[in-house]
């Protein structure tokens, strides 16, 4: 297999554009649903489940890699209050760190991603962190 | 359903070093996999597609990482209530397959006490029917 050029540093800071996402009831139940969620409020649709924002996908120019060589290390998530169905976010992501690290699978690249969401009123509702390893 | 867990503990049973229950979830099905990967919209199939996991040296498809932080966002829902939960914060560091049965646990790290709100750091974590640590941890929860 051909080995795609690693990530360039130079990524480091390019974001994606904001992004407008509704939280649709529907879209939480299935989530809750997929999950076997059985929180109440969760279930019937009217609170997101803790995790419901890795479902507002944003891609960034020019970032790119293979998916089967993609291993997710680690992820946070922070809360000034949970989503609720009606809700819209403006969410963005951005390319907060890119280095590379001596694993257990040989080098490994390690790409930082910082996202945020904001209400429509521009105050900050969430904010997420993820760690993903390419092999 | 009686209300979130926690509420119903007094301070000292929120010390810190308090183990919290248990949620123990059903075994992951490779349907629920499918319906994950629908539902959150990572259709990586690795997830979903032995063929494909096999292609990367893998047994056959593994779970998303992301399903059991799922889980432990709802173990934090059931504990404090979905409006309490201000911090998730997870590694993944064993791989979850279909067949797996996944256990919440957890137990209190830090509790502070602010205007009436009670502030737990929490260490958190999902462990398989083999005792393995495969999604470990730390939340924190505001309590009123």
């Amino acid at each position: 297999m051909d080995q795609p050029p690693a990530l360039s540093r130079d990524l480091i800071g390019r974001e994606s554009d904001a992004v407008l996402f509704e939280v649709e009831r529907g879209a939480i139940r299935k989530f809750a649903e997929a999950v076997q969620d059985q929180t109440p409020e969760c279930a019937r649709g009217d609170v997101a489940p803790p995790t419901f924002p890795t479902t507002f996908r944003m891609t960034i120019p020019g970032l790119t890699f293979d998916l089967a060589r993609v291993l997710h290390g680690a992820q946070e998530y922070r809360y000034e209050r949970p989503l609720r169905a009606g809700d819209c976010v403006r969410c963005r992501v951005r390319v907060a760190d890119i280095y590379r690290r001596q694993g257990r699978l040989g080098e490994m690249t390690f790409l930082i991603l910082a996202m945020e969401g904001k209400d429509e009123s521009g105050t900050a509702v969430f904010t997420g962190t993820s760690t993903v390893i390419l092999r | 359903m009686s209300g979130p867990v926690l509420t119903a503990r007094s301070d000292q049973e929120l010390d810190r070093g308090s183990a919290l229950p248990d949620l123990r979830k059903p075994p992951i099905t490779k349907l629920q996999l499918v319906k994950y990967a629908g539902a959150s919209g990572d259709y990586n199939l690795i997830h979903t597609d032995d063929e494909t996991a096999r292609s990367v040296g893998l047994d056959g498809v593994i779970a998303h990482g992301m399903l059991s932080m799922a889980f432990l966002g709802e173990y934090l829902c059931w504990l404090a209530g979905p409006e309490s939960v201000r911090r998730l914060s997870v590694r993944f560091s064993e791989m979850v397959r279909p067949g797996d049965t996944l256990t919440c646990r957890g137990r209190v790290t830090e509790r502070t006490t602010r205007d009436a709100v009670v502030q737990l750091q929490l260490e958190v974590w999902a462990e398989n029917q083999r005792a393995e640590r495969v999604t470990i941890g730390e939340a924190e929860v505001h309590i009123t």
